[in-house]
């Protein structure tokens, strides 16, 4: 037996464990190095990471104090604010009110306007409504003036021969008349007035960036229908339209003829229409079945026409009324006549958003209206 | 001016004055049987706003014109008996009890409509014969039709019915028993009260059916325009009124009388379309209709000679 193989085989054995003792020593020492470093950069990013997040932390912090802050002042300001509405609520419904207008109050159009004005300043006005006879309207202006209303509202221009007789036998109640650029020269009397072309300009414009064959239904060649009509062809034909096709019927209320006239305009092949007074709904009916656009103004009258109707303008009466209210209140009863326009605030364009209007378009008569209250286009 | 003298323009100027002359044709018909029996009736516009009103709520509130145009009439029956009642049975006088009529029906529609429906809201307009259901597609080739289309088949169905009613009302009026009636009561009630005729229940018929056409009368008006609003009418009872006088009670005449009247609304209206009228004339323009059928008037009444019984009472002595 040969004796020598099993000690060669120990001895290989031996060999083999003492370099595998070395080789697994020398590989422990280079994954603890590793892994130190790994623990090491994690540190470091868990420390960067941590002072982020405390750096975010603390420009959150920093962003709701200010928020904060800025609420509480809001919130401050807001209450001033209703503390001053209150308060001119207060002074506003001390007064006693009465409205006379020629049309009923849902007209969508002149009386509405100035219906909705009152109760955007929370009067409620002892009202009548559809006296488009005159003789009717000075009955119940007198009514009201003998029963002690103290702030009278004779809203059409119609009137004014019956107030110059009415106004002077109450020197102790104001009357507020319009439209209308003069009081006569009545002690009690406040006038107001649309500068109702503002407005018809733009959306003139706008008309024309539309279609340059334009048809306007008129009701009476007075007031501020006409100025509404005379702004609009300015504001068109600067935009290039034609001169646009009037036709004024000579009524304010005959629906038949509105609805005549525009179906003439549409037989004529115009592509915009526009038309003013209550009788209009005829003529927005008829812009509607002939797929034509439709222009509104004194109220707003997408409800004439709900998907073509572009835009109109909107009488806002209580920026006016407010300053004729405050005054009757510190005793000035009238004297004074006020304008709607633009810049006060008492004439707003309101664009339907049914109707896509181009964007360039309302840019430009967005430019437009800066420019007429800037004073650098004229509108009449 | 040659802008309004072109086949195109005419036609839809024509087509225009037809379409407006429908409701002053079923009114002005209606107040001719009426005043063929000796009774005036200067309630027709009230009683039209009332059934203007009924209509146009019953479209907004079930969306039919059929039902509309039945409440429209049945409206006006009602109202029809009322005045019926007043005049024949209780001997008010015609012209006081007439204005009554009138004034409660311009009311009484505008506190309906504030109460029921508030702002003055577009329905869909009576369709016209192409758009008319089941038969509209067959009917397009007519309305379709090069210049004449569009003056002849391009209307809604209450004009065809309007029209038709002239020939039928002159015959009923010259070729019947009862328009043999109406007539003599007319001209002389104790004549015909004598000879057996029932001068109350002929007048009383008389005075219903006048007023049922001004209640078709009325429901064609707000569904042609499509809307309703305060005093809708604009006084065409009243013109209605002076078209029988125009026509000299004849209703060939009354048509004539309702085609003028709408010819030459609808000819200014297209002249101020077209610019040919200046704008500062438009208020001289606006009047043209009325001058023009007053001047007809008075030209043609003179040798008209009305019911010899007109706004006479009868009572049997």
């Amino acid at each position: 037996m040969n004796t020598q193989k099993p000690k060669r085989l120990l001895s290989l054995l031996a060999l083999l464990l003492t370099l595998g003792l070395v080789a697994a020593a020398c590989g422990s020492d280079a994954v603890d190095s590793v892994t130190d470093a790994v623990d090491d950069a994690a540190d470091d990013v868990a420390d960067a990471a941590d002072d982020v997040v405390d750096e975010a932390e603390d420009v959150v912090d920093d962003a709701m104090d200010e928020a904060d802050e800025a609420m509480d002042e809001a919130d401050e300001a807001m209450d001033e604010a209703d503390e001053a509405m209150d308060e001119a609520m207060d002074e506003v419904t001390a007064l006693s009110v009465a409205l006379v207008a020629p049309s009923a109050s849902d007209d969508v159009a002149f009386t509405q306007s100035m219906v909705d004005s009152l109760a955007h300043l929370g009067v409620e006005p002892q009202v009548t409504d559809g006296t488009f006879n005159v003789d009717e309207a000075a009955a119940a202006i007198r009514a009201y003036a003998e029963d002690g209303i103290n702030a009278i509202v004779v809203h059409g221009t119609q009137y004014g021969g019956s107030l110059a007789e009415i106004a002077p036998d109450f020197p102790e109640a104001s009357f507020i008349w319009g439209t209308s650029t003069s009081t006569n020269d009545i002690a009690n009397v406040f006038a107001y007035n649309p500068e109702a072309d503002q407005g018809g300009y733009v959306l003139g414009y706008i008309a024309a960036g539309i279609d340059p064959s334009i048809g306007i239904v008129g009701p009476v060649e007075a007031g501020d229908a006409v100025a509404y009509i005379e702004g609009f062809k300015l504001g068109a034909v600067a935009n290039g339209a034609s001169d646009p096709s009037v036709v004024y019927t000579g009524s304010f209320s005959d629906v038949a003829l509105a609805t005549s006239a525009a179906q003439a305009h549409a037989d004529n092949g115009v592509g915009v229409m526009t038309g003013t007074s209550q009788s209009a709904v005829g003529a927005a009916s008829v812009a509607a079945d002939n797929d034509i656009a439709w222009f509104g103004t004194q109220s707003n009258t997408e409800t004439w026409s709900p998907d073509l109707t572009v835009a109109s303008q909107v009488y806002r009466w209580d920026v006016v009324l407010a300053e004729m209210f405050a005054l009757i209140e510190e005793g000035t009863l009238g004297g004074e006549v006020f304008s709607l326009t633009l810049e006060n605030g008492g004439l707003d364009i309101e664009y339907n958003d049914a109707y896509e209007l181009d964007a360039d378009l309302k840019s430009e008569a967005d430019a437009l209206i800066d420019d007429i209250i800037a004073g650098t286009v004229a509108t009449k | 001016m040659s802008d309004f003298f072109t086949l195109s323009v005419l036609i839809s100027t024509f087509a225009a004055a037809l379409r407006f002359a429908v409701p002053y044709l079923l009114a002005a018909l209606g107040e001719t049987i009426s005043q063929r029996s000796g009774v005036l009736n200067l309630g027709v516009d009230g009683i039209m706003l009332l059934s203007a009103f009924g209509a146009y709520y019953t479209v907004v509130e079930r969306g039919s014109h059929l039902q509309g145009m039945l409440v429209g009439l049945a409206i006006g029956l009602f109202m029809g008996i009322v005045y019926a009642v007043v005049t024949v049975f209780l001997h008010a006088e015609q012209g006081i009890s007439g204005i009554g009529i009138f004034l409660f029906g311009l009311g009484f529609s505008d506190l309906l409509f504030q109460e029921l429906v508030g702002a003055s809201q577009p329905v869909p307009r009576l369709p016209r014969l192409d758009k008319l259901p089941w038969v509209g597609d067959t009917l397009k080739p007519l309305t379709d039709l090069e210049y004449f289309g569009p003056l002849l088949f391009d209307h809604d169905l209450m004009t065809y019915f309007a029209l038709l009613l002239v020939p039928i009302v002159s015959w009923v009026l010259s070729s019947t028993t009862f328009g043999l009636n109406v007539r003599a009561v007319g001209e002389n009630p104790q004549a015909a009260d004598s000879l057996g005729v029932s001068v109350r229940r002929t007048r009383f018929i008389a005075i219903v059916t006048g007023c049922v056409f001004a209640g078709l009368a009325g429901a064609t008006l707000s569904l042609q325009l499509a809307v309703f609003q305060h005093n809708l009418t604009n006084g065409i009872g009243f013109i209605a009124v002076a078209l029988v006088y125009f026509g000299a009670w004849q209703p060939r005449w009354v048509l004539a009388g309702a085609l003028l009247y709408g010819l030459v609304t609808a000819t200014r209206i297209r002249w101020q379309s077209l610019n040919i009228i200046p704008q500062s004339a438009s208020d001289l323009a606006a009047m043209a209709p009325a001058i023009i059928t007053i001047l007809a008037l008075v030209l043609l009444a003179r040798r008209a000679r009305g019911p010899a019984a007109l706004t006479k009472p009868f009572a049997r002595h």
